[in-house]
Protein backbone atom coordinates (compact mmCIF):
# COMPACT_ATOMS: atom_id res chain seq x y z
CA UNK A 1 0.00 0.00 0.00
CA UNK A 2 1.24 3.48 -0.80
CA UNK A 3 -0.50 6.74 0.03
CA UNK A 4 -0.74 9.45 -2.63
CA UNK A 5 -0.48 13.17 -1.98
CA UNK A 6 -4.23 13.78 -2.56
CA UNK A 7 -4.99 11.02 -0.04
CA UNK A 8 -2.76 12.67 2.57
CA UNK A 9 -4.44 16.00 1.89
CA UNK A 10 -7.87 14.39 2.28
CA UNK A 11 -6.91 12.82 5.65
CA UNK A 12 -5.51 16.16 6.82
CA UNK A 13 -8.82 17.78 5.94
CA UNK A 14 -10.72 15.07 7.86
CA UNK A 15 -8.40 15.63 10.85
CA UNK A 16 -8.76 19.45 10.59
CA UNK A 17 -5.02 19.97 10.22
CA UNK A 18 -3.73 22.59 7.82
CA UNK A 19 -0.74 21.22 5.87
CA UNK A 20 1.07 23.10 3.12
CA UNK A 21 2.31 21.22 0.05
CA UNK A 22 5.80 20.52 1.42
CA UNK A 23 4.47 19.32 4.79
CA UNK A 24 1.99 17.04 3.04
CA UNK A 25 4.79 15.51 0.94
CA UNK A 26 6.96 14.87 4.03
CA UNK A 27 3.93 13.40 5.81
CA UNK A 28 3.24 11.16 2.81
CA UNK A 29 6.76 9.67 2.90
CA UNK A 30 6.72 9.16 6.67
CA UNK A 31 3.23 7.67 6.71
CA UNK A 32 4.23 5.23 3.98
CA UNK A 33 7.18 4.15 6.12
CA UNK A 34 4.89 3.61 9.09
CA UNK A 35 2.28 1.77 7.01
CA UNK A 36 4.96 -0.58 5.69
CA UNK A 37 5.54 -1.51 9.36
CA UNK A 38 1.79 -1.93 9.92
CA UNK A 39 1.34 -4.08 6.81
CA UNK A 40 2.77 -7.11 8.68
CA UNK A 41 -0.72 -7.41 10.20
CA UNK A 42 -2.40 -8.08 6.90
CA UNK A 43 -0.87 -11.54 6.42
CA UNK A 44 -2.47 -12.85 9.62
CA UNK A 45 -5.63 -14.91 9.40
CA UNK A 46 -7.91 -13.60 12.14
CA UNK A 47 -11.16 -15.20 10.98
CA UNK A 48 -13.37 -15.96 13.96
CA UNK A 49 -11.33 -13.87 16.42
CA UNK A 50 -13.39 -11.39 18.44
CA UNK A 51 -11.89 -7.90 18.32
CA UNK A 52 -10.54 -6.79 21.70
CA UNK A 53 -11.41 -3.19 22.53
CA UNK A 54 -10.39 -3.29 26.18
CA UNK A 55 -8.16 -5.40 28.37
CA UNK A 56 -10.88 -6.27 30.87
CA UNK A 57 -14.18 -7.61 29.63
CA UNK A 58 -16.38 -5.37 31.75
CA UNK A 59 -19.52 -3.59 30.67
CA UNK A 60 -20.14 0.12 30.96
CA UNK A 61 -21.30 1.24 34.38
CA UNK A 62 -24.61 3.04 34.40
CA UNK A 63 -25.87 5.73 36.73
CA UNK A 64 -29.19 7.46 37.27
CA UNK A 65 -29.90 10.18 34.72
CA UNK A 66 -30.04 13.02 37.23
CA UNK A 67 -28.20 16.30 37.69
CA UNK A 68 -25.19 15.71 39.95
CA UNK A 69 -23.60 19.18 39.86
CA UNK A 70 -25.23 22.53 40.43
CA UNK A 71 -23.67 25.86 39.52
CA UNK A 72 -26.32 28.44 40.38
CA UNK A 73 -23.90 31.34 40.77
CA UNK A 74 -21.90 30.43 37.63
CA UNK A 75 -18.62 30.09 39.55
CA UNK A 76 -17.74 26.72 38.06
CA UNK A 77 -18.63 27.95 34.60
CA UNK A 78 -16.35 30.94 35.07
CA UNK A 79 -13.53 28.72 36.29
CA UNK A 80 -13.83 26.43 33.28
CA UNK A 81 -14.15 29.34 30.86
CA UNK A 82 -11.12 31.10 32.31
CA UNK A 83 -8.98 28.82 30.10
CA UNK A 84 -10.98 29.48 26.91
CA UNK A 85 -9.44 31.63 24.15
CA UNK A 86 -12.57 33.82 23.71
CA UNK A 87 -15.74 34.07 25.80
CA UNK A 88 -18.43 36.65 26.40
CA UNK A 89 -21.32 36.60 28.89
CA UNK A 90 -20.71 32.92 29.64
CA UNK A 91 -20.63 31.93 25.96
CA UNK A 92 -17.76 30.63 23.84
CA UNK A 93 -17.10 32.86 20.85
CA UNK A 94 -16.39 31.31 17.44
CA UNK A 95 -16.66 32.61 13.86
CA UNK A 96 -20.22 32.91 12.57
CA UNK A 97 -21.52 29.51 11.38
CA UNK A 98 -25.07 30.38 10.25
CA UNK A 99 -25.57 33.49 8.14
CA UNK B 1 19.33 12.65 52.54
CA UNK B 2 18.99 12.73 48.76
CA UNK B 3 20.07 9.09 48.61
CA UNK B 4 17.38 8.00 51.06
CA UNK B 5 14.52 5.67 50.08
CA UNK B 6 10.92 6.76 50.57
CA UNK B 7 10.73 4.49 53.61
CA UNK B 8 13.77 6.22 55.12
CA UNK B 9 12.39 9.67 54.30
CA UNK B 10 9.10 8.65 55.90
CA UNK B 11 10.91 7.52 59.08
CA UNK B 12 12.98 10.74 59.19
CA UNK B 13 9.82 12.86 58.88
CA UNK B 14 8.00 10.82 61.54
CA UNK B 15 10.96 11.12 63.94
CA UNK B 16 11.11 14.92 63.24
CA UNK B 17 14.72 14.58 62.06
CA UNK B 18 13.69 16.75 59.14
CA UNK B 19 10.54 18.66 58.29
CA UNK B 20 8.68 18.45 54.99
CA UNK B 21 9.46 22.14 54.41
CA UNK B 22 13.20 21.48 54.85
CA UNK B 23 13.07 18.43 52.59
CA UNK B 24 11.06 20.30 49.96
CA UNK B 25 13.51 23.23 50.02
CA UNK B 26 16.42 20.79 49.66
CA UNK B 27 14.96 19.47 46.41
CA UNK B 28 13.84 22.91 45.16
CA UNK B 29 17.40 24.14 45.62
CA UNK B 30 18.71 21.17 43.59
CA UNK B 31 16.12 21.82 40.87
CA UNK B 32 17.16 25.47 40.65
CA UNK B 33 20.84 24.52 40.42
CA UNK B 34 20.72 21.40 38.24
CA UNK B 35 17.57 21.61 36.13
CA UNK B 36 18.91 24.17 33.58
CA UNK B 37 21.35 21.51 32.30
CA UNK B 38 18.76 18.69 32.33
CA UNK B 39 15.46 20.39 31.38
CA UNK B 40 13.51 17.81 33.38
CA UNK B 41 11.00 20.30 34.82
CA UNK B 42 8.65 22.40 32.69
CA UNK B 43 6.99 24.26 35.59
CA UNK B 44 8.24 24.89 39.13
CA UNK B 45 6.36 26.97 41.70
CA UNK B 46 8.40 27.05 44.91
CA UNK B 47 5.75 28.95 46.86
CA UNK B 48 3.08 26.38 46.08
CA UNK B 49 5.41 23.49 46.98
CA UNK B 50 6.47 25.04 50.29
CA UNK B 51 2.85 25.83 51.17
CA UNK B 52 1.94 22.17 50.56
CA UNK B 53 4.92 21.10 52.68
CA UNK B 54 3.66 23.30 55.56
CA UNK B 55 0.29 21.55 55.41
CA UNK B 56 2.09 18.19 55.42
CA UNK B 57 4.13 19.20 58.48
CA UNK B 58 0.91 20.19 60.26
CA UNK B 59 -0.58 16.79 59.39
CA UNK B 60 2.45 14.99 60.79
CA UNK B 61 2.32 17.13 63.96
CA UNK B 62 -1.38 16.35 64.36
CA UNK B 63 -0.76 12.62 64.03
CA UNK B 64 -2.90 12.56 60.90
CA UNK B 65 -0.27 11.42 58.41
CA UNK B 66 0.23 8.51 56.00
CA UNK B 67 3.61 6.86 55.25
CA UNK B 68 4.03 9.27 52.31
CA UNK B 69 2.96 12.52 53.98
CA UNK B 70 5.52 15.27 53.51
CA UNK B 71 7.59 13.42 50.91
CA UNK B 72 8.14 15.48 47.75
CA UNK B 73 7.60 14.12 44.24
CA UNK B 74 7.61 15.31 40.62
CA UNK B 75 4.37 15.08 38.66
CA UNK B 76 4.34 14.27 34.97
CA UNK B 77 2.86 17.25 33.13
CA UNK B 78 0.08 15.04 31.75
CA UNK B 79 -1.88 15.21 35.03
CA UNK B 80 -4.23 18.15 35.51
CA UNK B 81 -3.30 19.80 38.82
CA UNK B 82 -5.57 22.61 39.92
CA UNK B 83 -3.86 25.98 39.66
CA UNK B 84 -0.78 24.52 38.00
CA UNK B 85 0.05 25.09 34.36
CA UNK B 86 -0.51 21.71 32.68
CA UNK B 87 1.05 21.56 29.20
CA UNK B 88 1.25 17.85 28.29
CA UNK B 89 4.52 18.83 26.56
CA UNK B 90 2.58 20.72 23.89
CA UNK B 91 2.38 24.27 22.59
CA UNK B 92 -1.37 23.58 22.39
CA UNK B 93 -1.57 23.86 26.22
CA UNK B 94 1.21 26.42 26.78
CA UNK B 95 -1.02 28.71 28.84
CA UNK B 96 -3.49 26.12 30.19
CA UNK B 97 -3.95 26.38 33.96
CA UNK B 98 -5.82 23.24 35.02
CA UNK B 99 -9.16 24.13 36.66
CA UNK B 100 -9.39 20.75 38.45
CA UNK B 101 -7.26 17.94 39.87
CA UNK B 102 -6.68 14.54 38.29
CA UNK B 103 -7.59 11.66 40.63
CA UNK B 104 -3.89 10.65 40.77
CA UNK B 105 -3.08 14.17 42.01
CA UNK B 106 -5.87 14.02 44.62
CA UNK B 107 -4.70 10.62 45.85
CA UNK B 108 -0.98 11.42 46.03
CA UNK B 109 -1.21 15.00 47.27
CA UNK B 110 -4.47 15.56 49.14
CA UNK B 111 -5.03 12.02 50.43
CA UNK B 112 -1.47 10.74 50.96
CA UNK B 113 -0.05 14.22 51.68
CA UNK B 114 2.85 14.15 49.22
CA UNK B 115 4.30 17.49 48.09
CA UNK B 116 4.48 18.36 44.39
CA UNK B 117 7.84 19.82 43.36
CA UNK B 118 6.38 20.77 39.99
CA UNK B 119 5.47 19.44 36.57
CA UNK B 120 8.00 17.41 34.61
CA UNK B 121 8.80 17.26 30.93
CA UNK B 122 7.45 14.61 28.57
CA UNK B 123 7.05 13.82 24.90
CA UNK B 124 4.20 15.89 23.44
CA UNK B 125 0.91 14.25 24.45
CA UNK B 126 3.03 11.26 25.58
CA UNK B 127 3.85 10.41 21.95
CA UNK B 128 7.50 9.49 21.83
CA UNK B 129 10.25 7.30 23.24
CA UNK B 130 13.02 9.88 23.73
CA UNK B 131 11.38 13.03 25.15
CA UNK B 132 12.55 14.83 22.00
CA UNK B 133 9.01 15.62 20.78
CA UNK B 134 8.37 17.99 23.73
CA UNK B 135 7.61 21.59 22.74
CA UNK B 136 9.60 22.55 25.85
CA UNK B 137 12.82 20.97 24.57
CA UNK B 138 14.63 17.68 24.93
CA UNK B 139 15.57 16.29 28.35
CA UNK B 140 19.13 15.17 29.07
CA UNK B 141 19.87 11.76 30.55
CA UNK B 142 21.72 12.31 33.87
CA UNK B 143 23.98 9.32 33.10
CA UNK B 144 25.22 10.97 29.90
CA UNK B 145 23.86 14.36 28.94
CA UNK B 146 24.40 13.74 25.22
CA UNK B 147 21.81 10.94 25.41
CA UNK B 148 18.04 10.77 25.73
CA UNK B 149 16.33 9.76 29.00
CA UNK B 150 13.72 7.74 27.10
CA UNK B 151 10.10 8.66 26.83
CA UNK B 152 7.45 9.61 27.12
CA UNK B 153 7.97 9.99 30.90
CA UNK B 154 11.52 11.25 30.26
CA UNK B 155 11.30 14.23 32.60
CA UNK B 156 10.02 11.98 35.40
CA UNK B 157 12.94 9.58 34.96
CA UNK B 158 15.62 12.27 34.56
CA UNK B 159 14.32 14.13 37.65
CA UNK B 160 14.53 11.01 39.84
CA UNK B 161 17.88 9.83 38.41
CA UNK B 162 19.43 13.25 39.07
CA UNK B 163 17.87 13.40 42.58
CA UNK B 164 15.79 16.45 41.74
CA UNK B 165 12.95 14.43 43.29
CA UNK B 166 12.88 11.17 45.27
CA UNK B 167 10.07 9.80 43.07
CA UNK B 168 7.81 10.79 40.20
CA UNK B 169 4.52 9.93 38.58
CA UNK B 170 4.48 8.68 35.03
CA UNK B 171 2.12 7.24 32.44
CA UNK B 172 2.61 4.27 30.14
CA UNK B 173 0.71 3.69 26.89
CA UNK B 174 3.31 1.56 25.08
CA UNK B 175 6.28 1.60 27.46
CA UNK B 176 6.43 5.23 28.60
CA UNK B 177 7.17 4.38 32.25
CA UNK B 178 9.28 1.25 31.76
CA UNK B 179 11.56 2.39 28.92
CA UNK B 180 12.65 5.70 30.56
CA UNK B 181 13.08 3.85 33.89
CA UNK B 182 15.37 1.39 32.06
CA UNK B 183 17.35 4.11 30.29
CA UNK B 184 17.84 6.10 33.53
CA UNK B 185 18.65 3.21 35.93
CA UNK B 186 15.34 3.35 37.82
CA UNK B 187 12.43 1.16 38.84
CA UNK B 188 9.09 1.96 37.21
CA UNK B 189 5.76 0.17 37.16
CA UNK B 190 2.76 0.15 34.84
CA UNK B 191 -0.25 -1.39 36.62
CA UNK B 192 -2.96 -3.65 35.21
CA UNK B 193 -5.25 -1.58 32.98
CA UNK B 194 -8.05 -0.12 35.11
CA UNK B 195 -6.22 -0.19 38.47
CA UNK B 196 -5.24 3.51 38.52
CA UNK B 197 -7.80 6.15 37.55
CA UNK B 198 -7.35 7.98 34.25
CA UNK B 199 -9.54 10.89 35.34
CA UNK B 200 -7.73 14.18 34.70
CA UNK B 201 -4.84 12.42 32.96
CA UNK B 202 -4.77 13.96 29.49
CA UNK B 203 -5.83 11.14 27.16
CA UNK B 204 -3.59 9.68 24.46
CA UNK B 205 -4.91 6.16 23.75
CA UNK B 206 -7.62 5.52 26.29
CA UNK B 207 -7.71 1.72 26.10
CA UNK B 208 -3.94 1.53 26.78
CA UNK B 209 -3.07 4.50 29.04
CA UNK B 210 -2.18 3.71 32.67
CA UNK B 211 -0.43 5.82 35.30
CA UNK B 212 2.21 4.45 37.63
CA UNK B 213 5.26 5.33 39.74
CA UNK B 214 8.92 5.85 38.85
CA UNK B 215 11.36 5.61 41.78
CA UNK B 216 14.61 3.90 42.80
CA UNK B 217 13.31 0.59 44.09
CA UNK B 218 10.44 -1.88 44.00
CA UNK B 219 9.78 -1.04 47.65
CA UNK B 220 9.32 2.67 46.82
CA UNK B 221 7.09 1.78 43.87
CA UNK B 222 4.95 -0.45 46.10
CA UNK B 223 4.36 2.43 48.54
CA UNK B 224 3.47 4.83 45.72
CA UNK B 225 1.20 2.39 43.89
CA UNK B 226 -0.71 1.70 47.10
CA UNK B 227 -1.48 5.43 47.27
CA UNK B 228 -2.28 5.82 43.56
CA UNK B 229 -4.51 2.81 42.92
CA UNK B 230 -8.20 2.41 43.60
CA UNK B 231 -11.65 2.50 42.06
CA UNK B 232 -12.81 5.87 40.74
CA UNK B 233 -16.34 6.42 39.51
CA UNK B 234 -15.09 9.32 37.40
CA UNK B 235 -13.16 6.91 35.11
CA UNK B 236 -15.52 4.71 33.09
CA UNK B 237 -12.90 1.94 32.79
CA UNK B 238 -11.79 2.02 36.43
CA UNK B 239 -12.19 -1.42 38.03
CA UNK B 240 -14.19 -1.95 41.21
CA UNK B 241 -11.75 -3.87 43.38
CA UNK B 242 -10.80 -3.80 47.07
CA UNK B 243 -7.88 -1.53 48.10
CA UNK B 244 -4.58 -3.37 48.17
CA UNK B 245 -1.34 -2.96 50.08
CA UNK B 246 1.15 -3.60 47.30
CA UNK B 247 4.02 -3.91 49.79
CA UNK B 248 2.39 -6.79 51.65
CA UNK B 249 4.45 -9.57 50.08
CA UNK B 250 7.80 -7.79 49.87
CA UNK B 251 10.45 -10.00 51.45
CA UNK B 252 8.82 -13.31 50.65
CA UNK B 253 11.03 -16.10 49.34
CA UNK B 254 11.19 -16.81 45.62
CA UNK B 255 11.50 -20.58 46.19
CA UNK B 256 9.18 -22.33 43.78
CA UNK B 257 8.56 -19.21 41.68
CA UNK B 258 8.35 -20.01 37.99
CA UNK B 259 9.82 -17.36 35.71
CA UNK B 260 8.88 -17.57 32.03
CA UNK B 261 11.27 -16.48 29.30
CA UNK B 262 9.48 -15.71 26.03
CA UNK B 263 11.79 -17.05 23.34
CA UNK B 264 10.63 -14.29 20.98
CA UNK B 265 12.17 -11.67 23.30
CA UNK B 266 15.53 -13.45 23.42
CA UNK B 267 16.27 -13.59 19.69
CA UNK B 268 17.89 -11.11 17.32
CA UNK B 269 17.34 -7.39 17.59
CA UNK B 270 18.65 -6.92 21.12
CA UNK B 271 22.01 -5.37 21.93
CA UNK B 272 24.53 -8.01 23.13
CA UNK B 273 25.45 -6.15 26.32
CA UNK B 274 21.79 -5.73 27.25
CA UNK B 275 21.20 -9.44 26.65
CA UNK B 276 24.26 -10.42 28.73
CA UNK B 277 22.99 -8.36 31.69
CA UNK B 278 19.53 -9.90 31.41
CA UNK B 279 21.06 -13.42 31.28
CA UNK B 280 23.05 -12.61 34.42
CA UNK B 281 19.83 -11.49 36.14
CA UNK B 282 18.19 -14.81 35.19
CA UNK B 283 21.12 -16.62 36.81
CA UNK B 284 20.66 -14.48 39.92
CA UNK B 285 16.98 -15.45 40.06
CA UNK B 286 17.96 -19.14 39.85
CA UNK B 287 20.24 -18.59 42.84
CA UNK B 288 17.28 -17.06 44.68
CA UNK B 289 15.31 -20.26 44.19
CA UNK B 290 13.27 -19.50 41.08
CA UNK B 291 12.76 -22.02 38.29
CA UNK B 292 13.17 -20.89 34.68
CA UNK B 293 10.76 -22.11 32.01
CA UNK B 294 10.58 -21.25 28.33
CA UNK B 295 7.30 -19.79 27.12
CA UNK B 296 6.04 -18.67 23.74
CA UNK B 297 4.42 -15.42 22.63
CA UNK B 298 4.07 -16.33 18.93
CA UNK B 299 2.18 -13.16 17.95
CA UNK B 300 4.45 -10.72 19.77
CA UNK B 301 6.06 -9.59 16.48
CA UNK B 302 2.64 -8.14 15.60
CA UNK B 303 2.42 -5.95 18.69
CA UNK B 304 4.19 -2.92 17.21
CA UNK B 305 2.09 -2.98 13.99
CA UNK B 306 -1.19 -3.42 15.94
CA UNK B 307 -0.18 -0.71 18.41
CA UNK B 308 0.55 1.80 15.64
CA UNK B 309 -3.02 1.35 14.41
CA UNK B 310 -4.85 1.28 17.75
CA UNK B 311 -2.95 4.03 19.57
CA UNK B 312 -3.10 6.59 16.71
CA UNK B 313 -6.78 5.76 16.08
CA UNK B 314 -7.66 6.48 19.70
CA UNK B 315 -5.35 9.51 19.72
CA UNK B 316 -6.95 11.05 16.64
CA UNK B 317 -10.32 10.73 18.35
CA UNK B 318 -9.11 12.00 21.75
CA UNK B 319 -7.19 14.94 20.32
CA UNK B 320 -10.17 16.17 18.30
CA UNK B 321 -11.14 18.01 21.52
CA UNK B 322 -8.32 20.50 20.87
CA UNK B 323 -10.27 22.80 18.61
CA UNK B 324 -9.31 26.26 19.87
CA UNK B 325 -12.76 26.82 21.38
CA UNK B 326 -12.93 25.72 25.01
CA UNK B 327 -9.23 25.61 25.93
CA UNK B 328 -5.83 25.49 24.29
CA UNK B 329 -4.21 27.39 21.47
CA UNK B 330 -6.28 29.39 18.99
CA UNK B 331 -4.66 30.85 15.86
CA UNK B 332 -4.40 34.64 15.85
CA UNK B 333 -5.84 34.94 12.36
CA UNK B 334 -8.42 32.76 10.63
CA UNK B 335 -11.38 32.87 8.30
CA UNK B 336 -14.37 30.67 9.00
CA UNK B 337 -14.85 28.10 11.79
CA UNK B 338 -13.23 25.29 9.82
CA UNK B 339 -10.24 27.47 9.05
CA UNK B 340 -9.94 28.28 12.76
CA UNK B 341 -9.82 24.56 13.60
CA UNK B 342 -7.28 23.78 10.88
CA UNK B 343 -4.94 26.66 11.71
CA UNK B 344 -5.21 26.35 15.51
CA UNK B 345 -4.42 22.61 15.37
CA UNK B 346 -1.64 23.04 12.77
CA UNK B 347 0.04 25.64 15.00
CA UNK B 348 -0.62 23.97 18.35
CA UNK B 349 0.52 20.40 17.57
CA UNK B 350 4.06 19.26 16.81
CA UNK B 351 5.18 16.94 14.00
CA UNK B 352 4.87 13.59 15.82
CA UNK B 353 1.39 14.39 17.13
CA UNK B 354 0.26 15.40 13.64
CA UNK B 355 1.69 12.18 12.17
CA UNK B 356 -0.26 10.07 14.64
CA UNK B 357 -3.47 12.03 14.13
CA UNK B 358 -3.12 11.48 10.37
CA UNK B 359 -2.50 7.73 10.79
CA UNK B 360 -5.49 7.51 13.12
CA UNK B 361 -7.80 9.47 10.86
CA UNK B 362 -6.80 7.22 7.96
CA UNK B 363 -7.28 3.85 9.69
CA UNK B 364 -10.67 4.95 11.00
CA UNK B 365 -11.85 6.38 7.69
CA UNK B 366 -14.48 4.82 5.48
CA UNK B 367 -13.25 1.74 3.64
CA UNK B 368 -10.18 1.19 5.83
CA UNK B 369 -11.73 0.58 9.24
CA UNK B 370 -12.07 -3.21 8.86
CA UNK B 371 -8.68 -3.74 7.25
CA UNK B 372 -6.77 -1.74 9.85
CA UNK B 373 -8.63 -0.96 13.04
CA UNK B 374 -10.65 -4.17 13.41
CA UNK B 375 -7.74 -6.31 12.24
CA UNK B 376 -5.51 -4.62 14.87
CA UNK B 377 -8.10 -5.32 17.58
CA UNK B 378 -8.26 -8.99 16.54
CA UNK B 379 -4.48 -9.22 16.72
CA UNK B 380 -4.68 -7.59 20.13
CA UNK B 381 -6.86 -10.52 21.22
CA UNK B 382 -4.30 -13.02 19.84
CA UNK B 383 -1.53 -11.28 21.80
CA UNK B 384 -3.60 -11.34 25.02
CA UNK B 385 -4.36 -15.04 24.41
CA UNK B 386 -0.64 -15.77 24.04
CA UNK B 387 0.01 -14.26 27.46
CA UNK B 388 -2.86 -16.27 28.97
CA UNK B 389 -1.27 -19.48 27.65
CA UNK B 390 2.16 -18.44 28.91
CA UNK B 391 0.84 -17.73 32.41
CA UNK B 392 -0.41 -21.33 32.60
CA UNK B 393 3.26 -22.31 32.76
CA UNK B 394 4.79 -19.53 34.82
CA UNK B 395 4.09 -16.93 37.53
CA UNK B 396 5.95 -14.00 36.01
CA UNK B 397 7.54 -13.29 32.63
CA UNK B 398 11.02 -11.81 32.28
CA UNK B 399 12.66 -10.03 29.33
CA UNK B 400 14.81 -7.01 28.50
CA UNK B 401 12.87 -3.73 28.84
CA UNK B 402 14.44 -2.04 25.83
CA UNK B 403 16.65 -3.48 23.07
CA UNK B 404 19.36 -0.86 23.70
CA UNK B 405 20.67 1.42 26.42
CA UNK B 406 20.08 5.20 26.13
CA UNK B 407 20.70 6.39 22.58
CA UNK B 408 22.17 9.73 21.48
CA UNK B 409 20.02 12.84 21.23
CA UNK B 410 18.96 13.18 17.59
CA UNK B 411 19.98 9.61 16.66
CA UNK B 412 16.46 8.37 15.94
CA UNK B 413 14.54 11.64 15.83
CA UNK B 414 14.37 11.77 12.02
CA UNK B 415 13.11 8.20 11.56
CA UNK B 416 9.75 7.49 13.26
CA UNK B 417 9.90 3.76 12.51
CA UNK B 418 13.30 3.31 14.22
CA UNK B 419 11.98 5.24 17.23
CA UNK B 420 8.86 3.05 17.40
CA UNK B 421 10.99 -0.13 17.54
CA UNK B 422 12.53 1.11 20.80
CA UNK B 423 9.37 -0.24 22.49
CA UNK B 424 9.26 -3.76 20.98
CA UNK B 425 9.35 -5.51 24.38
CA UNK B 426 6.94 -3.24 26.22
CA UNK B 427 4.03 -2.63 23.82
CA UNK B 428 2.50 -6.13 23.98
CA UNK B 429 1.98 -5.63 27.74
CA UNK B 430 -0.22 -2.57 27.14
CA UNK B 431 -2.18 -4.30 24.38
CA UNK B 432 -2.95 -7.18 26.76
CA UNK B 433 -3.58 -4.77 29.68
CA UNK B 434 -1.14 -6.62 31.96
CA UNK B 435 1.04 -5.12 34.69
CA UNK B 436 4.71 -4.67 33.85
CA UNK B 437 7.75 -3.09 35.40
CA UNK B 438 11.37 -2.28 34.71
CA UNK B 439 14.23 -2.53 37.17
CA UNK B 440 17.97 -1.93 36.79
CA UNK B 441 20.07 -5.07 36.11
CA UNK B 442 23.49 -3.74 35.14
CA UNK B 443 25.45 -1.32 32.98
CA UNK B 444 27.00 -1.44 29.54
CA UNK B 445 30.67 -0.63 28.88
CA UNK B 446 29.83 3.03 28.47
CA UNK B 447 28.38 3.13 31.97
CA UNK B 448 24.76 3.33 30.80
CA UNK B 449 22.06 1.53 32.81
CA UNK B 450 20.31 -1.61 31.52
CA UNK B 451 16.71 -2.45 32.39
CA UNK B 452 15.05 -5.78 33.12
CA UNK B 453 11.33 -6.13 32.44
CA UNK B 454 9.00 -8.22 34.60
CA UNK B 455 5.46 -8.90 33.37
CA UNK B 456 2.83 -10.13 35.81
CA UNK B 457 -0.54 -11.74 35.29
CA UNK B 458 -3.61 -9.50 35.76
CA UNK B 459 -3.69 -7.91 39.25
CA UNK B 460 -0.40 -9.58 40.24
CA UNK B 461 1.37 -6.28 40.94
CA UNK B 462 2.19 -7.31 44.53
CA UNK B 463 3.89 -10.58 43.58
CA UNK B 464 5.67 -8.88 40.66
CA UNK B 465 6.98 -6.23 43.08
CA UNK B 466 8.08 -8.97 45.50
CA UNK B 467 9.94 -10.66 42.63
CA UNK B 468 11.71 -7.37 41.86
CA UNK B 469 12.38 -6.64 45.54
CA UNK B 470 14.09 -10.01 46.14
CA UNK B 471 16.46 -9.26 43.23
CA UNK B 472 17.15 -5.77 44.59
CA UNK B 473 17.96 -7.17 48.03
CA UNK B 474 20.49 -9.54 46.42
CA UNK B 475 22.07 -7.06 43.98
CA UNK B 476 22.88 -3.36 44.23
CA UNK B 477 22.16 -2.11 40.71
CA UNK B 478 19.24 0.07 41.83
CA UNK B 479 21.49 1.89 44.30
CA UNK B 480 23.93 3.18 41.68
CA UNK B 481 23.77 6.91 41.00
CA UNK B 482 25.20 8.90 38.08
CA UNK B 483 28.33 10.99 38.72
CA UNK B 484 27.71 14.46 40.04
CA UNK B 485 24.52 13.47 41.85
Amino acid sequence: MSLTLPEVERIAELARLELNHDEAEIARQQLNGIFSLIEAMQAVNTAGITPMAHAQDVSQRLRADVVTHHDADGQQRDAFQSVAPKTEAGLYLVPRVIE
Amino acid sequence: MIYASLKELSAALAARKISSVELTRLYLERIERLNPALNAFITVDAEKSVAAARIADARIAAGNSTPLTGIPLAQKDIFCAKGWRTTCGSKMLETFIAPYDATVIVKLEQDAGMVSLGKVNMDEFAMGSSNETSYYGAVQNPWDKTRVPGGSSGGSAAAVAAALAPAASGTDTGGSIRQPAALCGLTGLKPTYGVVSRYGMIAFASSLDQAGPIAHSAEDCALLLTAMAGFDEKDSTSLERPQEDYARTLGQSLKGLKIGLPQEFFGDGCDAEVMAAVRAAIHEYEKLGATIVEVKLPNSHLSVPAYYVIAPAEASSNLSRFDGVRYGHRAAEYGDLNDMYRKSRAQGFGAEVKRRILIGAYVLSHGYYDAYYLQAQRIRRLIANDFAEAFKQCDVILSPTSPTTAFKQGEKAADPVQMYLSDIYTIAVNLAGLPGMSLPCGFDQQGLPIGLQLIGNYFEEASMLATAHAYQQATGWHQRRPDGV
